[in-house]
């Protein structure tokens, strides 16, 4: 029989507001629950916070630095090599095509110390190198004090020391007087250089020209490794060159690197971090779930005369199981704009801290709500089908 | 008015009447809560029900409130015949048709007295505004209205009460069915709900109490005695 019974409603905005009557009642359940799924969304959206922040400010400096250099060694090693290259390699490493700069690195075998009263066993790990005056714009280097050598002061007995070098030697600004006994030769020390991001070795080192080196340290000048600025489109080309053209006669003996692909690596290897990490957010929100689900099994078990209540004042099954999935949801959204929130604080901090721009990719912030959201749905599912089935007098009766 | 009372028969004044309801629960062995209740209440009766525990007081009132089906029997509210109606259909019912008093009060504790009596109005689909504005005047009403924005948990029982009363009218149900009003209530205040019932009554409003004081349900102007699952006595209105 057709009736004239206009059926019950609930609108929108009511069920909302009956979908918070739960969060109403009980505050600092509501808040703890939440919480679970919080800290799971903040693990993750600052996990990949930080990663994509880390990973624009690799590629600044690889954009900084370059990813066109090369740098060509002499092997070192039983049956490898003397770590010797030939003198003619960098002038016919110089004629490959796209290659647009060499410059050549010659250790010396001496020692540097602060005075000629230090015992000789003191070295403070400090090498000495002969270096060409293009060394710094081939390596993207900087000084920090003074100068770097000049086609003058290459000639003569003065040294530029490395970030390192210079503090081990207590230098720390650049007099134009500091000297150092630099092969049982007094250096004046002319610069003092930033630290190199590329090539971290010369960071321990004492650099001096190749004319000084010759003539005062008795030095052979014979490369030891050959830094080299290609066209970056050819780089390929290049490193499939490099080691026959250095040295003809055992290319084998030759190393080829490539200074950025350190970096590169070290980012994929916080890409392995990161994927572990995202991994724990997932588990923790994955617990922020089962809590949630807990919450509202309670919830209902508590509120058996709640929700007799609401079907006696008309509400159908539906109305109920959208009144306890909706809490659901809100819990977990809660949860997951808080964890946002939290997420790009955190990342923020750190990246503030490390002098990082702070990136949150769009992808983490909605899939870190849309996971909360999703996570929150399950979770409500079951509580929400149960206070539906749960029949009228049932719930009053137990009440 | 008193003489509509006194003709249930009179077909359209009917609102609510049970035909041979019987209610068997499927337990071992079954119970058998009511055993064939005839019963009908026309518009502005206010009818106490009365009966010891176990009398099926409360399953009749259940299924006078569509909130069960009988086992066997037909109900019938404000002119729908509930085999006729699905469960949403019932829902329905409830929300326009009728309004539920509990000894319980059931309310809503963390909200005010206001948002708790616009809740009787929550599932006809009115909106806020409207729901609120009705929910004022009910609960001027049953003389609350000094407390509209008092939480429900801030509220005596006897004012728990009032404004449990004031939410089964703000709907303007065809019939009230009152569970125990009075049953947490001391006798101050289980008075003055008596009496509210009454002169809300007089207003024009059906009233159904069920209750196990027998006192209380034969002050009012008909009684019901219920026993073992039937009627045991109807004094008709006096």
């Amino acid at each position: 029989m057709a009736n004239n019974l206009e059926p019950s409603k609930l609108h929108g905005a009511d069920v909302l507001r009956t979908a918070s009557v739960g969060l109403h009642t009980r505050k600092l359940r509501a808040a703890l629950s939440a919480l679970g799924i919080m800290i799971g969304i903040a693990a993750m959206v600052g996990v990949l916070g930080l990663s994509e922040s880390s990973k624009s400010d690799l590629l600044a400096q690889l954009d900084r630095l370059g990813t066109n250099l090369l740098t060509v060694q002499a092997g070192t090693g039983i049956g490898i090599g003397s770590g010797e290259l030939p003198e003619e390699a960098a002038g016919m490493i110089s004629r490959i095509g796209p290659v647009e700069t060499t410059s050549t690195i010659s250790a010396v075998d001496a020692n540097v110390f602060k005075t000629d009263f230090v015992p000789a066993g003191q070295t403070g790990g400090i090498t000495v190198q002969a270096v060409d005056v293009n060394l710094l714009e081939t390596l993207a280097g900087g000084v920090s004090d003074g100068k770097f050598l000049d086609a003058a002061t290459s000639d003569y007995p003065t040294a530029v020391l490395g970030s390192v070098a210079a503090e081990r030697l207590g230098i720390r600004e650049v007099s134009g007087t500091q000297q150092v006994w630099l092969g049982d030769q007094w250096f004046t020390v002319i610069g003092v250089l930033n630290q190199f991001e590329l090539n971290p070795d010369l960071d321990r080192a004492a650099l001096v020209g190749f004319a000084a080196a010759a003539e005062y340290l008795d030095h052979d000048n014979v490369p030891t490794s050959i830094l080299v600025r290609a066209n970056p489109d050819y780089i390929d080309e290049v490193t499939a060159v490099l080691s026959a053209t250095a040295n003809p006669q055992n290319p084998e003996e030759v190393e080829v690197a490539r200074p950025s692909d350190a970096l590169e690596a070290k980012e994929a290897a916080d890409d392995a971090f990161t994927a572990l990490f995202l991994g724990l957010g997932a588990v923790a929100l994955l617990v922020g779930g089962v809590g949630i689900a807990n919450v509202m099994v309670i919830s209902v078990l508590e509120r058996r005369a709640e929700i007799g209540l609401r079907r006696a004042l008309g509400a159908t099954k539906r109305h109920v199981a959208v009144q306890f999935l909706g809490e659901a949801l809100l819990l977990s959204a809660i949860g997951g704009i808080g964890g946002v929130a939290l997420g790009w604080a955190v990342t923020g901090v750190y990246a503030n801290i490390r002098g990082w721009d702070t990136l949150i990719p769009p992808l983490a912030i909605g899939g870190g709500i849309a996971a909360a959201l999703l996570i929150g749905a399950i979770a409500g599912l079951y509580p929400a089908i149960r206070a539906a089935r749960l029949s009228p007098t049932e719930a009053l009766r137990s009440a | 008015m008193t003489h509509d009372r006194a003709a249930p028969s009179a077909g359209s004044d009917v609102v609510l009447s049970l035909h041979g309801v019987t209610k068997e629960y499927p337990t071992t062995p079954p119970v058998h809560a009511l055993r064939g209740v005839d019963f009908a209440v026309t518009r502005g009766e206010l009818v106490g029900v009365v009966g010891p525990s176990g009398s099926g007081k409360s399953t009749l009132l259940h299924i006078m409130g569509t909130l069960d089906r009988p086992t066997a029997g037909e109900v019938t509210v404000a002119g729908h015949d509930i085999a006729d109606l699905s469960d949403k259909d019932m829902s329905a019912l409830r929300s326009r048709h009728i309004g539920f008093v509990f000894q319980q009060f059931h309310l809503l504790s963390g909200y005010t007295a206001l948002d708790n009596v616009a809740d009787g109005l929550l599932y006809t689909g009115s909106n806020v505004a409207t729901r609120r504005r009705l929910a004022r005047r009910a609960l001027e009403r049953v003389g609350l209205g000094h407390r509209l924005g008092h939480v429900a948990t801030k509220l005596s029982g006897g004012e728990r009460q009032r404004v449990a009363v004031a939410r089964a009218l703000v709907g303007t149900p065809s019939i009230v069915l009152a569970d125990e009003p009075t049953g947490n209530l001391d006798t101050k205040n289980s008075d003055g709900i008596v009496e509210l019932i009454r002169q809300i009554n007089d207003e024009g409003v059906t009233f159904v109490v069920i209750t196990h004081n027998r006192e209380i349900a034969e002050a009012f102007p008909r009684t019901v005695g219920l026993r073992d699952g039937l009627i045991e006595y109807d004094s008709g209105v006096r």
